[in-house]
């Protein structure tokens, strides 16, 4: 490794070195420094859609999101401001708005990343109009259920299904806030090309896919298999 | 010319012009809102009277679209005092649309389940809720007839009440992981088998839940005599009774079929399974409420109406299957020849059903299958329909759903106790009404005894539970022209 594949910048004060074409969001990560992220998923490609991990560039005014800017020389990061709380408090809550999130009855109740996140930014109210839309329940799997209610589109599913599984079942359909994730070509998910291995269910961050056999006995997730799998298939 | 007396924050005028109407909004120590409005006629004498139930929930509309294994949490939701007998029954219904039946140990369990919540049910019921009626008096202050001032006054039966609501609630969370709404009955059993070290912690309470039942009973029994006025008219009318029970006779919660008998204790139906409650059960709407009036569909509404709860169940029931209960059941028997009409007696039934629930709890804590790790059994929809029922702390509770092919609801109806209660209710506070309302005359002490005939049956309105307190209570007296004559507050 020579001087130009190490950058030396600053997190929130810290003096940190980083190799060159790593995300702000993994060299913070590295050095124990938190960011809130939802739809970034450790053993998948980013998106940057969720953001969350939004942090502050000393010299730009503009936020940027941690999990798909790289690290540059010199650069000095700000995880936890005021102004970025606000705005990621502000997220979480257009995310309840957006669609129907009940906790106290949903499967994913106490095993939820949107839950936990709400908790960890003191998410008390929703200062924003629920819309309430009336979304499709897809029950047509023999395993696993779809609720559109709880989506929140970070497309884990879609891309650990393209990425890892390598069937590209899932994708999105419709444009901003009509957007749907569908199966094939928005067939019914049990109908579909589904492989059954349930990656998606596990990556999912709330209770928008989950196992039918799950309802009631909690239902943890356990997506660092990701890493893993990874990390098997490179060793071979 | 007329004459208008308002409790509470709201005001009526009589739509004649002549009329006086009482309304007592909210009615206090209830499970959730509900008012009572009496209307007087131009002589004074009682007229109508009605109990209202005054707030709509639209559980089975909301239902429709979500997958049939969401139903018993989601439905559970309904009620903060009695969220078990919704998820059994709910359960079961989904049960039937599975078309599996449950593992032994998981029948146990819900059994258990079932039973504590009832024993809890029941303490909040007679203690915090009618117990100040009981104990300190109808007519008592109002600002100590509360379970506070139980407590002060008869200590040992105030820490018996709160000892018993503990029992069952702490059962609930043993079994469950929560005390209110746990999620631990599905379709198809239930999620996790219980441990030794919880059983063992289950059975170390039963001793002390003995003594404070029997405190309770012995406190009870001394004083039921005194209220011999309120017993002859306290929804004392001859009626039909509903409700499960076994293939020996024997009371039951959680199983078998329904059995409704007539005023005289003969059998009209036996054997009616969830899946022909529709058959023989039908429902009516009154404008006045958003509970509806659920009857015997031969004798059609409002000729039809029976009687759920404790009372029916007792009345019902040639055994406990437990010795202690079993005496006490004797004992009860003897109030009246056939069944016993008296409402009033509810509370009596409740605290014999207490004691029965203790009973059986360390019954089935002593049955070794109870431990068994078998306790779900899995299925998909086999079947486009299913009813599910138990017996709820207040009376018998039917669960109904219609699903599509991939399990989601596409029609839900809910046949709750206090709708099967609803008729009942409402002859009661009108006979208590004209009995104790004369001239247009009326204490506080009165329309306390009006919500008392109410509060036997204990009714579930919303169904959540609310704090134990003062809820403002204003009761004005205007004069015909609208003038403030009397002016009382609780």
């Amino acid at each position: 490794m020579n001087d130009a594949d190490v950058k030396t910048l600053e997190i929130d004060g810290h003096q940190i070195s980083a190799r060159r074409g790593q995300t702000i969001l993994e060299v913070a990560r590295e050095n124990n420094i938190d960011i809130p992220t939802l739809c970034h998923l450790d053993g998948l490609s980013e998106v940057g859609a969720c953001r969350l991990c939004l942090v502050e560039i000393k010299g730009s005014n503009k936020l940027q999101p941690a999990c798909v800017t790289a690290v540059f020389e010199s650069m000095s990061v700000i995880t936890d401001s005021d102004r970025l709380n606000r705005h990621r408090r502000t997220i979480l809550e257009l995310l309840f708005a957006e669609r129907n999130h009940i906790c106290s009855v949903c499967v994913a109740n106490g095993h939820c990343e949107l839950q936990t996140l709400a908790q960890q930014q003191g998410v008390t109210h929703i200062r924003f109009p629920y819309r309430y839309p009336e979304l499709p329940v897809d029950a047509s799997h023999e395993r696993f259920t779809a609720d559109h209610n709880r989506c929140i589109l970070c497309t884990r599913c879609v891309r650990v299904c393209a990425e890892v599984e390598g069937a590209h079942v899932w994708d999105v359909s419709g444009r901003g806030i009509n957007s749907l994730v569908i199966t094939d070509l928005n067939q019914d998910w049990g109908s579909s090309s589904c492989t059954r291995c349930g990656k998606c269910v596990q990556v999912c961050p709330t209770g928008a896919l989950f196992d039918k056999s799950k309802i009631g006995s909690g239902h943890p997730k356990y997506p660092d298999f990701l890493v893993n799998l990874n990390l098997m298939r490179e060793a071979r | 010319m007329s004459q208008e007396i308002t409790i509470g924050a709201q005001s009526q005028t009589g739509p004649d012009g002549k009329s006086q109407t009482i309304v007592i909004d909210p009615v206090t120590r209830l499970e959730g809102h509900g008012k009572i409005t009496i209307r007087l006629d131009y002589n004074g004498e009682v007229q109508d009277a009605h109990f209202h139930v005054t707030q709509v929930r639209g559980f089975e509309r909301f239902a429709e679209g979500r997958p049939f294994y969401e139903m018993p949490s989601l439905m559970a939701r309904i009620c903060g005092i009695c969220p078990v007998s919704h998820l059994i029954a709910s359960a079961r219904a989904c049960e039937a649309v599975m078309s599996v039946r449950i593992p032994h140990a998981a029948a146990l369990l819900r059994r258990m389940l079932n039973l504590a919540q009832m024993i809890q049910s029941h303490a909040l019921s007679f203690f915090y809720l009618s117990s100040p009626d009981l104990l300190l008096g109808m007519d008592s202050d109002p600002a100590t007839r509360h379970i506070f001032g139980v407590a002060a006054a008869r200590p040992e039966l105030g820490r018996a009440g709160i000892g018993l609501r503990r029992f069952g609630q702490h059962i609930i969370e043993l079994l469950g992981k929560k005390r209110i709404h746990p999620g631990w009955v599905v379709p198809g059993g239930v999620t996790e088998p219980l441990t030794v070290a919880r059983r063992d912690e289950i059975l170390a309470m039963i001793p002390e839940a003995y003594a404070n039942i029997t405190l309770a009973l012995d406190g009870y029994k001394q004083v039921a005599d005194t209220f011999r006025e309120e017993i002859a008219v306290f929804a004392n009318f001859p009626s039909h009774f509903m409700s499960l029970i076994n293939e020996d006779e024997s009371i039951e919660f959680t199983v078998g079929a329904l059995r409704l008998i007539d005023e005289q204790g003969g059998i009209v139906e036996d054997g009616i399974l969830a899946s022909r409650f529709t058959e023989v059960i039908g429902e009516a709407v009154e404008p006045y409420s958003y509970t509806k009036f659920a009857y015997y569909k031969p004798l059609g509404y409002p000729e039809g109406t029976y009687r759920v709860g404790p009372l029916a169940r007792l009345n019902i029931a040639r055994s406990m299957g437990t010795t202690l209960a079993d005496r006490e059941l004797v004992e009860f028997k003897q109030l009246a020849r056939g069944p016993v009409h008296g409402s009033f007696h509810y509370h009596h039934a409740r605290l014999i059903e207490i004691l029965y629930g203790i009973e059986r709890i360390e019954h089935l804590l002593n049955d070794p299958l109870i431990l068994d790790k078998h306790v779900r059994a899995t299925a998909g929809v086999n079947r486009l329909e299913g009813s599910g029922q138990a017996e709820a702390p207040r009376g018998t509770l039917n669960h109904h759903y219609k699903v599509d092919e991939n399990g989601l609801i596409t029609w839900a109806n809910l046949v709750i106790a206090t709708g099967q209660n609803n008729t009942a209710m409402n002859k009661g506070v009108l006979q208590t009404a004209r009995h104790y309302v004369k001239d247009g005359r009326f204490t506080e002490g009165i329309l306390n005894r009006v919500e008392a005939v109410v509060r036997a049956f204990d009714p579930c309105l919303s169904c959540s539970s609310h704090a134990v307190g003062q809820m403002p209570l204003a009761l004005t007296l205007l004069s015909p022209d609208g003038e403030v004559v009397d002016r009382l507050v609780r």
